[in-house]
C-alpha cells in the first residue's frame, strides 16, 4: 500500500539493505485511520466546525462578561398620555344674575334650537305657561330672554378667565364679540379689546382667552398654564401632528398630538424616559447580537444555548449507544430465543412514531408544569429511549456476520475465555461503525431537540437553547424586523450538525478500508 | 416466496398489536387534559352540574373509566371493525377528518418524492463516477448541508426571503383568500402556489440521504470486479457506468424507494405545521398537542402501519429485485 512507505526518505537511509525493515514507516491501523481521515478536506473542514462550536459554547459561555439569563434595561422614551383636549360641540350654559336657567329649561331650549330654522334669527318656546324667547348672538351663541329680561346664555365657545371670575356680563359681551369677530366691546364700563386669537384685554393687561376646546391634564396634580393651552389650541387648529413648548425654566419639550376619531378627542403625549427591558435592541458594542425579547445579551445566550444543545446532545446519544450495545451484543453473541426475543422488541421500538410520541409527552409536561430543569432530563431520557434500536440492529448485525469469522473461530481455538472474547476481540472490531453512526446520530438529535424546543415542548426558558431561540419566529414582526434575533442561532445549529456530519461521514470513509485513496 | 411473504406479515400483525398497545397504555396514562377541561366548560355553564359529575359523566362517554387494558381491548375490537371513535377536537368521525386531510399530504408527498429522485439519483451517480473531484466533494457537501438543514430553520429563511422580501408566496395556508371566488382552474393553480414552499422545504431537507445513498451504493458497484472485467473487455465508459453499473445501483434503490412509498401517507409533522398545510401532520400536531386521543391513537397506529408496511415492501422488492437473497 502505497499510504505505508515514507516517501520522503531521510539521506541517511540510503545505507539500509533493500530488504532492511526500517526502510518501510509501518503504521498502526489508527495511524492509518486518522491518516486517511486527515487527507478528507470535508472531514477535516467538519472538525475545525465543530472545534470552533464546542470553543464557543463551553468557552464562550466562561469568557462572556454576562450571564445566562441577565437581563438589561435602558432608558426608553416612551409617549406617555399627558394631556387631553376635546373640541367643544355641547352648549354650556350662565344664567344671569339673579336668574335661574334650571336643567328643564336647558333641555328645552335645546328641544327649541333643533326645531330652529338653520338662518333664523329667534325662536320661541313656552314651558309652564311662560314664553321664551331664544336669540341668535353669533356663531353657536344664543340668548335666552323671557318677556324681555335676559335670563341666560348658550355658547359653545368657552371664556377661560386668568384670575378671578370676570363676571356674566363681561362673558355675555365678549362672546358677542367673539362669535361676530368684533375686536373691542364695553361692558360694565370697562372697554375690552379682543383679538382673532380669542385673547380678552382690558387696558394691555389679559385677562382671559375664549376657546372651543377644553384641555384637561390626565395626572391630577399638574396645572397646565394658560400659554400652554393657548399654543396648544393653536398647534391643534393648525392640525399639526407635533408641539414643541417651551417651560418657564426654558426647557423645551415635544408633545406629540394624536386624533381619536372615535371619540372625538386629541391626545396630547409626552414623550418621558421610562426604565424598561432593552428588549430586541440591534447589535451594538456592548451586545453583539443585541438582545432578546427579555432584554437578555443574544450572543450569551446562543453561547449557553449551544451547550444544551451539545449537551443534550451527548447524553441522548450516549443512553442510545449504552442500551444499543448491551441489548444488541447480547442478541448477536448468544443468537436462539434471546436473539429472537430481543430483536422483536427491537421491531416494536422501530414502529413506534418517535416524532408524534415526543410531542405528546412534551404536550403533557406542559400541561403538568414540569419545572424545566427536570423536564431537560425527561427529554433527554425519552429521547434515548426511542432512539437505541436502530443501534442495537447495527451492533447485533456486526457481530453476527464477526462471530462467524476466523478469527473468532481461533480465539475459541486458543481458549480464551467468554467475557475476553466479546470485549476484547468482538466489540473492538464493532467500535468503527458504531462511531460513525454516534456521530451522525448526534447531528440528527441535535436537528430533534431543537425542533422540539422550537415547537415549544422542549427546552424551556429559562434555559436556552437554540431552538428555543428560533422560536422567536414565531411571531412574524420578529422574523422580518429582527434577524439578530434568529439567523445566528440557526447558523450555529446548521454549522455544529454539518460538523457532526462531515466528520461522521468523513470517518466512515477513513474506517473502511475499502475506499483507498 | 408467499411463505415468507405471509410469515412477515403474520410477525408484522404481531408487532403492531404491541405497538398499538404500547401507545394506548401511553395516551391513557397522560393526564387527560382534554376532558378536564371540557368538564370545566361545561360546569361553567349556568345550572350544570359539578365538575366531578361531569368529569364522570365524559369518562365514560369516552371509555376512560376502564382500565388500561380493558379500554386496549375494546378499541382495538372497534377498530378492527374500521371504527376508530370520533375525534375530540375536531368533532367529526376520525376517519372523516383523516379522510378530509390525507390527500394534501399524499400530494406534497409524491411530487416531493419524485423531485427527490429526479434531483438525487443522476447528482449520486456523477459523484461516485467521479469520486474526489470538485463536482464529488461539492455534491457530497450539499448533500449533508440538506441533511444538516434543521426543517423549521430552512422554511422560516425561505418564507422570509420569498414571502416577505419578495412577496412571491403567503406565509401559512393552502387557499389564499379569494379562493372562494376562483374558477375551478385558478382554484387549482391557488393550491399548487400555496404548495410551492413547502414541497421545495421537503425536497431540499431529504434530497441529501437519497443521494448520499445513490452514491454509496454506485461506488460498491462500481469497485466490484464485473466492472472491471467490463473495462478490460474495451467497453466504453459510457457503456459501463450506464449499462452495467447503474443497472446494479437500481437494486437498492428499488427496495429503498419502494419502502418508502407507504411514508407517503404519513404527512409531513413539521413542514405542514410550519406552512399551516391542512394536512394529515398538521392536523394531527393540533389534535395532539389539544390531548385528542382518538385522532392521537389512530395517527399513530396507522404510522406504524406505514413503518411496517414500508419495511414488507422493500424486503419483498429487494427479494424480487435480486434473485440470490430468494434462497435465504
Amino acid at each position: 500500500m502505497s499510504d505505508m512507505k515514507d516517501e520522503k526518505k531521510p539521506q541517511q537511509e540510503e545505507h539500509y539493505s533493500l530488504n532492511d525493515d526500517r526502510r518501510v514507516k509501518v503504521l498502526s491501523p489508527g495511524a492509518l485511520v486518522a491518516k486517511r481521515f486527515f487527507r478528507n478536506r470535508l472531514a477535516v473542514l467538519g472538525m475545525i466546525m465543530l472545534l470552533v462550536m464546542f470553543v464557543f459554547s463551553f468557552v464562550g459561555g466562561l469568557v462572556s462578561p454576562y450571564g445566562q439569563d441577565e437581563q438589561f434595561y435602558t432608558y426608553e422614551d416612551q409617549n406617555k398620555e399627558y394631556a387631553g383636549v376635546v373640541r367643544n360641540n355641547d352648549f354650556r350654559y350662565d344664567s344671569a344674575e339673579g336668574q335661574d336657567f334650571t336643567s328643564i329649561l336647558q333641555a328645552q331650549f335645546m328641544l327649541a334650537y333643533g326645531k330652529m330654522a338653520p338662518n333664523a334669527e329667534t325662536a320661541d318656546f313656552a314651558y309652564k305657561d311662560i314664553q321664551y324667547t331664544i336669540t341668535r348672538e353669533g356663531t353657536d351663541f344664543y340668548s335666552i330672554s323671557s318677556n324681555g329680561t335676559l335670563l341666560a346664555i348658550a355658547y359653545k365657545d368657552i371664556v377661560n378667565s386668568d384670575e378671578a371670575d370676570l363676571g356674566f356680563a363681561v362673558k355675555y359681551a365678549a362672546l358677542k364679540a367673539y362669535t361676530n369677530h368684533e375686536t373691542d366691546f364695553n361692558a360694565d364700563g370697562t372697554d375690552y379689546t379682543i383679538d382673532e386669537d380669542g385673547t380678552i384685554q382690558t387696558g394691555g393687561r389679559d385677562v382671559g382667552y375664549i376657546s372651543r376646546f377644553v384641555v384637561s391634564p390626565v395626572e391630577n396634580g399638574i396645572n397646565l398654564s394658560r400659554q400652554f393651552k393657548e399654543e396648544l389650541d393653536a398647534a391643534i387648529e393648525d392640525d399639526a401632528s407635533e408641539f414643541k413648548f417651551t417651560e418657564d425654566d426654558g426647557t423645551e419639550k415635544t408633545y406629540e398630538i394624536t386624533y381619536n376619531a372615535s371619540t372625538q378627542s386629541w391626545s396630547i403625549l409626552q414623550a418621558t424616559a421610562t426604565y424598561v427591558y432593552d428588549q430586541y435592541a440591534a447589535p451594538s458594542k456592548a451586545h453583539w447580537l443585541g438582545t432578546d425579547v427579555n432584554g437578555m445579551d443574544m450572543l450569551t445566550r446562543l453561547m449557553y444555548g449551544g451547550r444544551v444543545s451539545l449537551v443534550i446532545g451527548f447524553i441522548v446519544v450516549l443512553i442510545e449507544a449504552g442500551i444499543g450495545v448491551v441489548l444488541g451484543g447480547i442478541s448477536g453473541y448468544c443468537g436462539g430465543w434471546v436473539d429472537n426475543l430481543i430483536m422483536r422488541i427491537v421491531d416494536i421500538f422501530y414502529c413506534i412514531p418517535s416524532m408524534p410520541v415526543i410531542i405528546i409527552l412534551g404536550a403533557a409536561m406542559d400541561a403538568m408544569r414540569v419545572d424545566p430543569q427536570i423536564r431537560m432530563i425527561y427529554l433527554m431520557l425519552i429521547l434515548g429511549f426511542l432512539g437505541w434500536p436502530s443501534i442495537a440492529r447495527l451492533v447485533r448485525g456486526q457481530i453476527l456476520s464477526l462471530r462467524e469469522q476466523e478469527f473468532m473461530t481461533a480465539t475459541e481455538a486458543c481458549g480464551i475465555r467468554a467475557s475476553r472474547r466479546i470485549f476484547r476481540h468482538l466489540i473492538p472490531n464493532v467500535i468503527p461503525q458504531l462511531i460513525v453512526t454516534c456521530t451522525m446520530s448526534l447531528g440528527s438529535t441535535i436537528i430533534m431537540e431543537a425542533t422540539l424546543s422550537f415547537l415549544g415542548l422542549g427546552v424551556k426558558f429559562p434555559f436556552a437553547s437554540w431552538g428555543n431561540i428560533i422560536s422567536d419566529v414565531n411571531d412574524a414582526f420578529v422574523m422580518t424586523h429582527y434577524w439578530f434575533i434568529w439567523i445566528p442561532a440557526g447558523i450555529c445549529l446548521l454549522i455544529s450538525v454539518l460538523g457532526f456530519n462531515f466528520v461522521g461521514d468523513g470517518l466512515r470513509d477513513a474506517f473502511d478500508p475499502k475506499m483507498k485513496r | 416466496m408467499r411463505k415468507f411473504i405471509i410469515k412477515r406479515i403474520i410477525m408484522s400483525i404481531f408487532i403492531l398489536f404491541f405497538v398499538a398497545f404500547i401507545i394506548y397504555a401511553l395516551l391513557r396514562c397522560l393526564p387527560s387534559s382534554y376532558v378536564e377541561n371540557m368538564a370545566q366548560q361545561l360546569s361553567m355553564a349556568p345550572g350544570a352540574k359539578s365538575y366531578e359529575e361531569w368529569i364522570a359523566q365524559l369518562n365514560a362517554q369516552y371509555g376512560l373509566d376502564k382500565n388500561i387494558v380493558m379500554g386496549f381491548f375494546t378499541w382495538l375490537g372497534d377498530a378492527v371493525r374500521g371504527n376508530f371513535g370520533d375525534s375530540w377536537k375536531f368533532t367529526v368521525p376520525v376517519l372523516q377528518k383523516f379522510n378530509d386531510v390525507i390527500w394534501v399530504s399524499f400530494i406534497m408527498g409524491a411530487i416531493s418524492l419524485v423531485l427527490e429522485l429526479v434531483i438525487a439519483i443522476p447528482l449520486g451517480v456523477i459523484a461516485a463516477t467521479k469520486q474526489y473531484s470538485r463536482a464529488d466533494y461539492a455534491i457530497t457537501a450539499g448533500a449533508l448541508v440538506g441533511i444538516s438543514l434543521p426543517t423549521f430553520f430552512f422554511a422560516t429563511l425561505l418564507k422570509l426571503v420569498f414571502s416577505v422580501k419578495l412577496g412571491w408566496f403567503d406565509l401559512y395556508g393552502l387557499v389564499g383568500r379569494d379562493y372562494a371566488q376562483l374558477s375551478a382552474a385558478g382554484q387549482f393553480w391557488d393550491k399548487a402556489h400555496h404548495l410551492v414552499l413547502p414541497i421545495v422545504t421537503l425536497v431540499i431537507v431529504s434530497v441529501g440521504s437519497l443521494m448520499r445513498y445513490t452514491r454509496t451504493n454506485m461506488l460498491e458497484v462500481l469497485n466490484s470486479d464485473y466492472i472491471r472485467t467490463a473495462r478490460a473487455k474495451g467497453l466504453s465508459e459510457r457503456k459501463v457506468i450506464y449499462h452495467h453499473a447503474f443497472r446494479n445501483t437500481l437494486i437498492p434503490l428499488v427496495t429503498i424507494v419502494g419502502g418508502s412509498l407507504p411514508g407517503l401517507f404519513s404527512g409531513a409533522l413539521i413542514t405542514e405545521t410550519l406552512y399551516m398545510i391542512p394536512g394529515i401532520g398538521y392536523t394531527s400536531y393540533q389534535a395532539m398537542v389539544a390531548g385528542d386521543i382518538p385522532f392521537s391513537m389512530f395517527y399513530m397506529t396507522f404510522l406504524a402501519i406505514l413503518t411496517l408496511a414500508g419495511n414488507l415492501i422493500s424486503d419483498i422488492l429487494y427479494a424480487v429485485v435480486d434473485p440470490r437473497v430468494r434462497v435465504a
